[in-house]
């Protein structure tokens, strides 16, 4: 079997698992194989139990022949972020101060994929602890995007969108904390998923900062978000910032009738962020598009709305307080006394002096970064100015999207400024790459979800993402407006020629 | 300057680390119990893994409001929890997560009873009232245990206590001596053993204290402060009572030898040297730690209701002062006494207010509790609940000596058949000591007999002292065992009283 875009849907792959046409183990060992083909090209995943992957895949195949019903992801192969804790294998967080940690249990989204039949297939690269927009500053090196290994594959869940947009897996999870999920896909040319904070558990993804962090998809449809969410979400009693709602029939709301699907977009009211649209920073083509797709929904009958969002310009300034604060104090487990790496250096002779030079060492420049600019901002006589400051602003950014939502069912803009840049381009000022977070923020920070799909390529053949962002908990809605787009547009998902290349 | 033994008075205020009775940890499920092999009782949220998360144990909110109320503090409607960040190795996640600006109690007070003043009268129990600054819920860290013997100064850590809930409560300066903070300490004990907050070990750790130790001297109608001192590691209440006697004797050398009042020394925090009886320099400091609190964003901040409230002040009411009340106003016992049973524990009292319901008299009973069934305890080495007495026999054979059924010897061997044979009943018991009751008849002649040989005896009743005729149960016993003291007394006087 060769992969092409159509192997890669997960309701395809479900049929022809149930009627026999295609085996697990099959699916897996082309996987498998392309994995060690193409792998070594973009350094999407880092670590992968084949033996594991295949022994399951058997199991399924076991259970298929016997015609039982099984959950919707049986027998297909998800990647999966390596800041998710997994049993099997090592939970690295791309860093040197987990290079070699094993956690002693699975994520509650681990143990959900699990649930519903999903084969674990390896874990992705990503920016050391989710701390970054490029997957660089990971121990493994930096992941390639696959529509051109020069330029970055965006991040810190890189990794993650260039596996699935390689074709290496249907379907990953990353986490996205700042942007995290959606300005990778938009840079890989796929779909991503960030839910509503708490829609799904963080038990057993790494903390970053907690109440930003949240475990999301990647896929090539939106159908196919629709149907990993629907694994991955619900309640959680070990996550205390979990919510309890339950949880809607995902697919379902993407209505496949096309009667439908006009009737109800025709309902919707679409909110343009103008000063994103206008944004003197963002690239022409990216403009282009945006504006093309919204005419798309306009003649869908979509009601367009331009909407203001008097703060946004403060999300940036907010995140990079909020983010840090969290994460200097999230990451001060680290300290080399109970696991992970110690220093072992003739400087580490004291107690203080080792714990000092375990993290010194331990931890990456942007890591080192955002933990002093977190423990200064913390700091007795700044807090007030820097933290108490950043969270009343982030309380008018919400009360934005409040007001917003009061008017819309939507927000559209763009997912990022530009399409990916290159490699090393941005790493060593932090700045520039902080500012690629501009338009993704906003969603963290006020917790909606959203996400983002191809719309476009650019003339560099580089994919173009659009920023969908909808109410607290919205995402059937969400969703479906944005399969709705994709219907009308005919979207066929693609992955780079390249990695079609049939098996030799 | 002072140069000589100037007025001074101490200041005393402590922070009380209660460890709460919870069946688990504050933020897990791991179970609490004391003395498990190391590390036995941890998973991935106390031992601070990657991706763990925190979820809070609401009995504790429970027990921390059952405290507020029983401290008489303010309830708060809004209370969060905030994260200490320091680094130590017993701490593993690199902070404590703790209560900072909102703490779920506020102010309140502990009415401590202090030796009564020369012109008061001796029965008065007289109170000074100690006020509070705040009480949160905080958790606990683990143990780090130093290996000396090894030779490479070898540490292990054990974490089975790390995360164990802790009602920390805040007291203001308002001790002025080393006998009223261990008064403090005792009373905040039995407050919070009564109560069921905590089980209140001392050895076990359940109940420690910090106390911040100053001088304030006295100079031409004003006060000099000395720079206070925080004692740290005071795990009893001698440790409390030794640790602020040295500290303050020390103070006092200090001062006359520096001058240095509070803010022209660093701060100082010592630890209590048991041992050596002695404080110790730990930490010396121009300014405080900055431990950067902040609101945790992993728990979710609590707001208690009415109903929660409610409860709290229900389950608070029978506190140690309630029985103080109970024993010395309504059963009329000696406050020392009643302060004996009170301290034996709730357990005790209820006991003796069982066998007092059961128609036991409260002042024989008080003195049957502190003479034979507290030595019992002691001897056995066991609580009130494996008594083998139960209140209903106790009442029995109290009433039994009142009925001058038997006299007190004979109810104590009686009582002592029962603690050997805790299916007798008290009737059998007492036969089963051969007391036979004796005709009336039998020992009116036994008693005119007695008097025929002793005239002595009646010239004395006669001359008005009554209590003579006491001399004669000896003789009585002699001659028949079985004679009750108190009728061959009573008919002797009565006899007495005819001859005339
Ligand atoms: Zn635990």
């Amino acid at each position: 079997m060769n992969i092409t875009p159509q192997t890669l849907s997960l309701t395809a792959l479900g049929k022809q698992l149930r009627s026999g046409a295609l085996t697990s183990r099959r699916l897996i060992e082309t996987h498998l194989d392309s994995v060690q083909r193409f792998n070594p090209s973009i350094n999407a995943i880092v670590s992968i139990d084949a033996d594991r992957a295949l022994a399951q895949a058997d199991h399924w195949d076991q259970q298929f022949a016997l015609g039982r019903s099984l959950p919707a992801l049986a027998g297909i192969p998800i990647a999966v972020k390596d800041n998710l804790c997994t049993k099997s294998g090592t939970t690295t967080c791309g860093s040197r101060m987990l290079r070699d940690f094993h956690s002693p249990y699975d994520a509650h989204v681990i143990e959900k994929l699990h649930e519903h039949g999903a084969i674990l297939f390896g874990k992705t690269n990503l920016d050391e602890f989710a701390m970054g927009g490029s997957t660089e500053t990971s121990i493994f090196g930096p992941s390639h995007n696959p529509w051109d290994p020069d330029r970055t594959c965006g991040g810190s869940s890189g990794g993650s969108a260039a596996a699935v947009a390689a074709g290496l897996v249907p379907a990953s999870l990353g986490t996205d904390t700042g942007g995290s999920i959606r300005q990778p896909a938009a840079f890989c040319g796929v779909c991503g998923l960030k839910p509503t904070y708490g829609r799904v558990s963080r038990w057993g993804l790494v903390s970053y900062a907690s109440s930003l962090d949240v475990a999301g998809v990647f896929a090539h449809s939106v159908e196919d978000l629709a149907i990993v969410l629907q694994a991955i979400a619900g309640h959680d009693p070990r996550d205390s910032t979990c919510l309890p709602h339950e949880v809607p029939d995902y697919l379902s709301t993407i209505d496949q009738s096309s009667v439908r699907q006009t009737e109800n977009i025709r309902s919707t009211r679409i909110g343009v962020i103008r000063d994103q649209i206008e944004s003197p920073g963002l690239d022409e083509q990216v403009r282009r598009s945006l504006k093309d797709a919204i005419e798309t929904y306009r003649k869908l009958g979509a009601q367009i709305v331009d909407i203001e969002m008097p703060h946004s310009k403060y999300c940036i300034a907010t995140y990079y307080i909020i983010a840090p604060c969290e994460a200097s104090s999230n990451l001060a487990r680290y300290d080399g006394v109970h696991y992970g790496f110690r220093s072992k250096g003739p400087e580490a002779s004291t107690l203080d002096r080792m714990i000092q030079q375990t993290r010194s060492e331990g931890f990456g420049p942007e890591v080192r970064r955002r933990i002093l600019l977190g423990t200064y901002a913390l700091s007795a006589g700044y807090y007030d100015a820097y933290y108490l400051q950043a969270l009343r602003v982030r309380r008018l950014i919400r009360q934005d999207y409040d007001d917003a939502f009061a008017q819309v069912d939507a927000l559209l803009g763009p997912t990022t400024p530009q399409p990916a840049f290159r490699l090393g381009e941005k790493i060593n000022d932090p700045i520039q790459l902080y500012l690629q977070d501009l338009f993704t923020v906003g969603a963290n920070l006020a917790g909606v979800p959203a996400l983002s799909i191809p719309i476009a390529q650019s003339s560099d053949r580089l994919p173009i993402g659009m920023q969908l962002q909808a109410p607290p908990l919205g995402e059937a809605k969400l969703l479906a407006i944005a399969a709705a787009y994709h219907r009308s547009v005919e979207h066929q998902p693609t992955i780079p020629a390249a990695f079609q290349a049939p098996q030799s | 300057m002072i140069n000589s033994a100037a007025d001074y008075r101490i200041v005393i205020g402590l922070e009380v680390h209660v460890q709460l009775k919870t069946q688990t940890k504050l933020f897990c499920r791991c179970s609490t119990r004391f003395g498990q092999p190391p590390n036995s009782q941890v998973c991935p949220v106390c031992l601070g893994l990657p991706g763990a998360l925190p979820v809070l144990n609401a009995h504790a909110i429970e027990l921390a409001c059952r405290a507020g109320a029983a401290l008489n503090s303010q309830l708060a409607d809004f209370t969060k929890w905030d994260r200490k960040n320091y680094f130590y190795p017993d701490l593993p996640k690199g902070y404590q997560t703790s209560q900072y600006d909102l703490p779920i109690c506020s102010a309140g007070h502990v009415d401590i009873p202090i030796a009564p003043s020369v012109n008061q009268p001796e029965s008065q129990n007289v109170y000074k009232r100690i006020r509070l600054v705040r009480a949160h819920l905080e958790e606990d860290a683990g143990k780090s245990m130093h290996d000396e013997h090894s030779g490479r100064a070898d540490s292990k850590i054990d974490l089975n206590r790390a995360g164990t809930p802790l009602l920390e409560i805040v007291s203001e300066p308002d001790l002025s001596s080393a006998e009223e903070a261990k008064t403090f300490l005792s009373e905040l004990r039995l407050l919070m053993v009564y109560l069921g907050i905590s089980d209140g070990n001392m050895q076990e750790g359940s109940l420690r204290a910090d106390a911040n130790v100053n001088l304030h001297f006295a100079k031409e109608g004003q006060f000099i402060a000395t720079p206070i001192v925080e004692v740290k590691n005071l795990n009893s209440f001698r440790s409390v009572e030794r640790a602020i006697e040295f500290e303050t004797a020390r103070q006092y050398t200090e001062f006359l030898r520096t001058g240095l009042a509070k803010g022209q020394a660093p701060k100082q925090t010592r630890g209590w040297n048991d041992a050596l009886g002695q404080t110790e320099l730990q930490r010396e400091k121009e300014e405080e730690a900055d431990y950067r609190y902040f609101p945790c964003p992993d728990l979710v901040p609590v707001r208690l209701t009415d109903a929660q409230k409610q409860t709290a002040h229900e389950q608070s009411a029978a506190t140690p002062s309630h029985y103080r009340m109970q024993l010395i106003d309504e059963h009329d016992l000696k406050s020392t006494d009643a302060e004996i049973l009170i301290q034996q524990g709730k357990p005790v009292v209820e006991y003796f207010l069982h066998c007092i319901a059961a128609g036991a008299n409260p002042k024989r009973m008080s003195a049957w509790m502190l003479q034979d069934v507290l030595r019992t305890l002691n001897d056995r080495s066991i609580g009130i609940e494996l008594y083998p007495v139960s209140p209903k026999s106790m009442a029995q054979l109290l009433t039994a000596i009142e009925s001058a059924k038997v006299d007190t010897s004979q109810a104590k061997q009686a009582l002592a058949k029962l603690l050997e044979d805790p299916n007798l009943t008290v009737d059998a018991a007492i036969d089963s000591l051969g007391i036979v009751r004796v005709d009336a008849n039998e020992l009116e002649s036994l008693c005119k007999e007695l008097l025929a040989k002793n005239a002595d005896v009646i010239d004395k009743v006669k001359a008005g002292n009554t209590k003579a005729v006491a001399a004669l149960v000896g003789q009585a016993k002699k001659k028949n065992r079985n004679a009750d003291p108190r009728s061959v007394q009573e008919i002797c006087l009565k006899l007495i009283a005819d001859m005339q």
